[in-house]
């Protein structure tokens, strides 16, 4: 029979489920089970024929378990059919229903051109366009040695301002995702060693081509880049490659290698389709150090940049890397607190130190109550936690207590760990913002503020050691994007839950009546940006609050006392001898509930939208807590 | 080894085109499996290939009409 794909041997006690059981399963409807059995039956044999059963089987527990759909357009100059199966098998084990439509063999061109043609009429969510080298620039390719220096340039152009038009007119005609791979350099060029030190070059005339895209890419709208060749090369060409298959059915990859583009493709869909891990528990002895902390103490454990300590530094770098993705790293490791913290900060080997984590649980308890708990503390769903763990128990434990958890499967050696952790397609994103990348950061003061509230005295003294200061500005061009944003994402502390977009904040404030403000607020653990927003209305004497929200991120410390009353002095300032608002209740919002009322003002009206308030300004009784520093935006 | 190597043929064809072991015997072609179109022709082979741990000459590749076919060729390498 055929070899496992890799080494990987996940420890499994249901390694003997067949496919009878699973079948069991399924009329027994019983689809959770099912459901769990297939990805344990597809983690032990990714192969044609495994694939197809797993679709086959899941395509029966459609409506029965949780997947998110999406819509994927193939667009293609070469036989690619075979890889399909081995794509939805993948895709529904990660949780996610592909509906794929191939485009027909080498006709992407006119696909894309005609607005009619079935591409657009199936309404993708995502399209992949893969053309060969040899279909889009055969001069480049076979005939390279044939080509003068101007005959080089003018294909390179012709290739790219082609490729360049089909994604404007691709953009014009859809807002769909579209991931386009980079065209292959060929491993034997024309003339051979001659290729990298001389002019006219084949590879880097092709590369050129690739530039193109790649700039385009980066103009458009949610148009991204796969790196043929970096994928290609991780294989080899020489394994990845089937001349034989190429020449009798126009197929380039080998069998044996679709999973892997596969593999690749899903590193697009499952940022594309929001199936990603926003924050990851790891594991301590054995995981992020050789050794067991408690039995080799710290002169003990092994991690630094020589073998084999090696190896787990090259997994502190790999979860550092994801540390400025915005990932979240927290730590959940069955240890002694005090013992497991002293190696984090004194090893000298550790890349990763306790200021990098944002959740900590370091204790005796079972790790799927301790990622439950720490999914609650990061207020995050648990569907959004990988795990990583060296120990085969472990993972079975939480991948049977937590299903919905994504458990890094790692192969024996720990030398493979790094590589193992990097191929999660869950951690692969489609932009980095500014706040990605301060997210760990920022988690990790807010874990520190915890720790401080659990140890002030009153709640005052609290508020006073935190040191907030806080900037009210009116919203400008820097500061307008994150402001619609907050509008779009605040869901908790949102008094009328009204969306707007940045067209929309900025219109308003075309509006003499309209101003919108954004509070910032810096404390004692650092700067938590712009957290809060308020729109106000003023007509004649009356000032209304269109609009006010907090980040649940700075809720319970006051800071809403002070924004409101800025507001309230602001527009007295202005005239206005009334200020009013209004609640809207949400599903989400109930933190906001109490605000008016808690603030001094009347409610005049309720009905089903939501109640009316009412203020009469000056109100002396409205102020900003002394506790706060208001400051100016330069700070 | 040949009811092996049988049996293994009939449950990969299961799986490509979707039906049952049933409904599959030796006999099997194009013309009674509604779902074995050129498309699924290539998909059986390569399953075979990675199952059977063999590779199809595609000269071969043409002349498989029947899944005993199928079986032979892999007897015919092993």
């Amino acid at each position: 029979m055929s070899k496992q794909k890799n080494d990987m041997q996940p420890f499994n006690p249901n390694a003997l489920l067949t496919r009878e059981d699973i079948d069991q399963f399924i009329s027994a409807s019983d689809p959770i089970a099912a459901r769990n059995a297939l990805v344990n039956f597809w983690l032990q044999k990714s192969d044609a024929a495994s694939a197809s059963f797993v679709v086959a089987r899941f395509e029966k527990l459609r409506g029965h378990v949780p997947l998110v759909g999406c819509r994927l357009a193939i667009l293609r100059s070469f036989t690619i059919e075979p890889v399909l199966p081995l794509l939805r098998a993948m895709a529904f084990v990660a949780g996610i229903d592909l509906t794929v439509q191939l485009g027909d063999f080498d006709v992407y061109t006119q696909e894309i051109l005609d607005p009619k043609s079935s591409l657009y009429t199936f309404k993708p969510d995502a399209v992949i366009l893969a053309a060969h080298t040899a279909d889009t620039t055969p001069d480049l390719w076979e005939n390279f040695a044939d080509q003068s220096p101007t005959s080089v340039q003018a294909a390179i152009e012709r290739v790219s301002n082609h490729f360049d038009h089909l994604i404007s007119v691709f953009r014009s005609n859809s807002s769909a995702h579209l991931i386009l791979h980079s065209l292959q350099l060929p491993c034997q060029t024309a003339t051979g060693i001659l290729d990298s030190f001389s002019v006219p070059s084949q590879r880097k005339a092709i590369e050129s081509i690739n530039n193109a895209f790649g700039k385009k890419a980066s103009e458009t709208n949610n148009v991204y880049i796969l790196d043929n060749n970096a994928m290609i090369a991780r294989r080899g060409e020489v394994q990845w490659e089937d001349r034989r298959k190429w020449l009798s059915v126009r197929m380039p990859i080998s069998a044996g290698e679709l999973i892997h583009l596969a593999a690749e493709w899903m590193r697009f869909i499952h940022p594309i389709t929001g199936k990603v891990c926003k924050a990851i528990a790891i594991d301590l002895d054995n995981t992020l150090w050789g050794g067991v902390i408690g039995e080799d103490g710290i002169e003990g454990i092994k991690v630094g940049s020589d073998y084999k300590g090696g190896a787990w530094r090259d997994v502190q770098r790999a979860l550092l890397d994801l540390y400025h993705r915005g990932i979240i790293l927290t730590l959940c490791s069955k240890n002694n607190p005090n013992e497991a913290m002293e190696a984090i900060e004194k090893h000298p080997g550790m890349l990763l130190r306790a200021s990098h984590f944002s959740a900590v649980r370091i204790n005796w308890i079972d790790k799927a109550t301790n990622i439950r708990d720490i999914a609650k503390e990061l207020n995050i769903g648990v569907d959004a936690v990988a795990f990583l763990d060296d120990n085969p128990v472990e993972r079975d434990w939480v991948r049977r207590n937590l299903p919905d958890v994504t458990v890094i499967a790692l192969p024996h050696d720990p030398m493979g760990f790094a590589s193992a952790l990097r191929d999660c397609p869950v951690f692969e994103r489609l932009t980095l913002s500014v706040e990605d990348r301060e997210r760990g950061k920022m988690y990790a003061e807010q874990r520190l503020r915890n720790e401080l509230q659990q140890s002030a005295g009153s709640i005052e003294d609290f508020y006073r050691s935190l040191k907030m200061k806080v900037s009210i500005s009116p919203v400008n061009s820097l500061s307008i994007g994150r402001a619609a944003q907050l509008t779009q994402k605040t869901n908790q502390f949102n008094l009328t839950t009204r969306r707007y977009t940045e067209e929309q904040v900025s219109a308003m404030l075309q509006s003499p009546h309209y101003a919108v403000l954004t509070i910032r607020v810096v404390d004692r653990f650092g700067d938590n940006g712009i957290v809060g927003l308020a729109m106000t209305k003023t007509t004649g004497d009356v000032c209304e609050i269109d609009n006010f929200l907090l980040s649940c991120r700075v809720i319970g410390r006051t800071i809403e006392t002070a924004f409101l009353a800025t507001i309230a002095h602001a527009a007295q300032k202005s005239g206005a001898t009334k200020l009013v608002g209004q609640f809207v209740p949400s599903k989400k919002n109930a933190p906001a509930v109490e605000f008016y009322a808690a603030h001094g003002f009347t409610k005049t009206h309720e009905c089903d939208v939501g109640s009316n308030w009412t203020m009469p300004l000056p109100n002396k009784e409205l102020s900003i807590p002394t506790w706060i520093e208001i400051i100016s935006d330069e700070k | 080894m040949n009811n092996n190597i049988e049996k293994q043929v009939l449950q990969t064809a299961s799986d490509v085109f979707g039906v049952s072991e049933a409904q599959l015997t030796m006999a099997s072609s194009p013309s009674t499996i509604e779902g074995w179109d050129s498309v699924q022709h290539l998909n059986l082979v390569l399953a075979i290939e990675q199952v059977a741990g063999i590779s199809i000459d595609p000269e071969d590749i043409e002349q498989i009409k029947t899944l005993g076919d199928v079986v032979k060729i892999i007897l015919s390498k092993v």
